[in-house]
């Protein structure tokens, strides 16, 4: 491979390899303040992968196609990004490719600015066939300029009291049509029957059916007959996406004022505003659900986008409470281990290196809260002891078709699930082994249950069992162990 | 109405075996536990009352045991909870909370609306029982 050209030959007028002026350093030592990139390429036959993994670095950072004399105008080493490691994926065309950042190549608490670097013009060049952005490093230092969670995963349990234990949720369906009368019937029926949240869904914003400010006043009678009726804190997500930061702000401000803890906006929003929300949430002391709407056309691809562990890592600095994650066992994509990595990235304050879970750099939180993943997609109560097994307890599970389509109506169906969340937790604190024995802790529940029952006999054999688009190259090797 | 605080409250009331589980996989967590009373159950009463300070390094459930029944004896109507705190860094919160005695009879909560402009509602809860004053809002235990 072409070696960093030398003194003058850097800067002679025309096209250079991006390898030759200096974006291709496999002996360089990425610094604890660095910035670091993992993209599987897949260059276009032909093309060299180091001089492939050298001109993603140089497009991401400072490089032009051709040589520019301005560039020594500025100590353009520091701020020239470096592909230090290439990696072939076995038996593919395509290649793991290590690039770090100097930090100073980003504003301070701006995902908007990095994303403009790391999945800008990069993801349209030609030579590469396809890019995918699998995993960053964010060290401490930049880490330390983003707010995070406007209340995290111990706060918002505070905020509920409400411990030990996932906490449930349903979408309001069907998403789109109902009345706002009927659809605060919705929302009171399942937080009376046992669920702690009912939600908007993502394209519930304010159609011609059903205006958002009616809805707000709706649900919210919904939310307070149901705390009366339990003695719980119980929270319905209005969601304030709306074409404008103004008419947000609006419906965020109204959501305060008639008492409601939560809100949440759509991922389709954009960074900035998410980000705008965030800060309006911290000042306001409401939580935050960030409903992951559109991440699908760039994260499920194995070869071309952005793994969502990236998604989730951005989103816990900018600052959600909760964010959509996978459920595994539904009907959308979730690979066990890659889901696993998700989870761990938004939850845990440290996070080593696991490539058999699709994390390619050990990441410190430096005491960020933890963001609350949410599972939500063709689940019911009848998975209880799946879902415990593979998301843990600081979770939210959310049942729409599982509470709402119950047999016996929405509170049947919130009350079974409920009871086979608290049977399960139950059963694993007691020390049972319950991923085995779960059908028969939900049957035995179930005696004293009918709810439970039916929607046993109704669900308990729907699953959703397809191979996974989104799973890690590494799989641990099997052991006898 | 029965309230619904606490992990197990959709399950039948727990039998102290299945309290004692419980505290001992709180113990075998490191947790310390904490046993507290009210007669305020309102969902926003966040200080019940301590029964004595958390109990740390504890060696198995029996003495926790003893202490849920001396509180349940001393307030047989209140509302008894067992809570477990994880100290561990970015934890340092409760990890496990439930209820281990109810009072006979749960009057509930009125929810009291204030109508305001444009079709606004301010709602209040308001516990039933607790019209009547402290340790007197569901008995006094002794009948």
């Amino acid at each position: 491979m072409s070696t960093e050209a030398e003194g003058k030959q850097r800067w002679s007028a025309g096209v250079q390899s991006y390898a030759s002026m200096g974006y291709y350093d496999a002996d360089y030592e990425p610094k604890d303040t660095d910035i670091l990139a993992c993209f599987r390429i897949t260059p276009q036959p032909g093309v060299d992968p180091i001089e492939a993994a050298a001109a993603v670095a140089g497009e991401s950072s400072t490089a032009t196609w051709t040589v520019v004399w301005t560039d020594r105008l500025t100590a353009h080493e520091h701020y020239q990004a470096v592909a230090y490691r290439v990696d072939q994926v076995p038996d593919t065309d395509q290649y793991m490719a290590y690039i770090a950042y100097d930090i100073d190549l980003f504003e301070e608490g701006s995902i908007a600015n990095l994303t403009s670097s790391i999945i800008g013009n990069v993801f349209g060049f030609k030579p590469l066939k396809a890019l995918r952005l699998e995993d960053m490093r964010i060290p401490v230092h930049y880490v330390k300029t983003f707010p995070g969670p406007p209340h995290g995963i111990v706060m918002e349990r505070e905020y509920l009291g409400k411990y030990g234990r996932p906490l449930l949720g349903a979408t309001v369906k069907p998403k789109l049509g109902l009345s706002a009368r009927n659809y605060g019937r919705v929302v009171y029926e399942a937080l009376r029957g046992g669920l702690d949240f009912t939600k908007d869904d993502e394209n519930i914003n304010s159609q011609p059916f059903m205006r958002w400010r009616d809805r707000y006043l709706f649900s919210m009678e919904g939310v307070n007959k149901a705390v009366a009726a339990t003695g719980e804190v119980k929270g319905h997500y209005l969601n304030v996406t709306a074409a404008s930061m103004e008419q947000m702000y609006e419906r965020a401000e109204f959501a305060k004022e008639i008492g409601s803890v939560i809100i949440m906006q759509d991922l389709t929003i954009g960074w900035t505003a998410m980000q705008s929300m965030s800060n309006w949430a911290r000042k306001n002391g409401v939580l935050l659900h960030l409903h992951r709407a559109g991440h699908g056309t760039y994260t499920r691809q194995k070869t071309h986008g952005v793994s969502f562990r990236v998604i989730a890592k951005w989103a816990r600095l900018i600052g959600v409470d909760h964010i959509h994650a996978g459920t595994v066992v539904g009907k959308l994509e979730g690979d066990p281990a890659t889901t696993a990595g998700f989870y761990d990235t938004l939850r845990l304050d440290h996070i080593e290196e696991n490539p058999a879970h699709g994390i390619y750099f050990t990441q410190d939180w430096a005491s960020m809260p933890g963001v609350m993943p949410v599972a939500s997609g063709g689940i019911h109560a009848g998975q209880m002891h799946d879902l415990l097994n593979y998301l843990g307890e600081d979770v939210i599970l959310q049942f729409g078709g599982g509470t709402i389509g119950h047999p016996m109506g929405i509170g049947a169906g919130a009350t079974a699930n409920r009871v086979a969340t608290e049977i399960m937790i139950k059963a694993r604190n007691e020390g049972r082994d319950f991923v085995k024995e779960g059908p028969d802790i939900l049957r035995e529940a179930a005696k004293t249950c009918p709810e439970l029952s039916v929607a046993i006999d109704t669900w308990g054999d729907v699953t959703f069992d397809y191979a996974s688009t989104d799973a890690p190259d590494v799989t641990p090797t099997p052991t006898n162990a | 109405m029965r309230i619904t605080q606490g992990a197990f409250s959709y399950l039948p009331d727990l039998t102290d075996d299945e309290i004692k589980a419980q505290l001992q996989y709180c113990i075998d967590n490191d947790w310390s536990v904490a046993i507290e009373f009210t007669d305020d159950p309102h969902p926003r009463n966040v200080y019940w009352e301590m029964w004595g300070l958390p109990m740390f390094d504890l060696p198995d459930a029996s003495g926790v045991m003893l202490e849920v029944d001396a509180c349940r004896d001393a307030y047989p109507v209140h509302y008894v909870r067992v809570s477990a705190f994880d100290a561990r860094l970015t934890r340092q919160t409760t990890a496990l909370s439930f209820l281990v005695q109810r009072p006979p009879e749960e009057p509930g909560f009125q929810l009291e609306r204030q109508e305001g402009p444009d079709r606004t509602i301010r709602y209040t809860l308001r516990s039933y029982a607790g019209d009547r004053p402290v340790g007197e809002r569901y008995g006094r235990g002794d009948s």
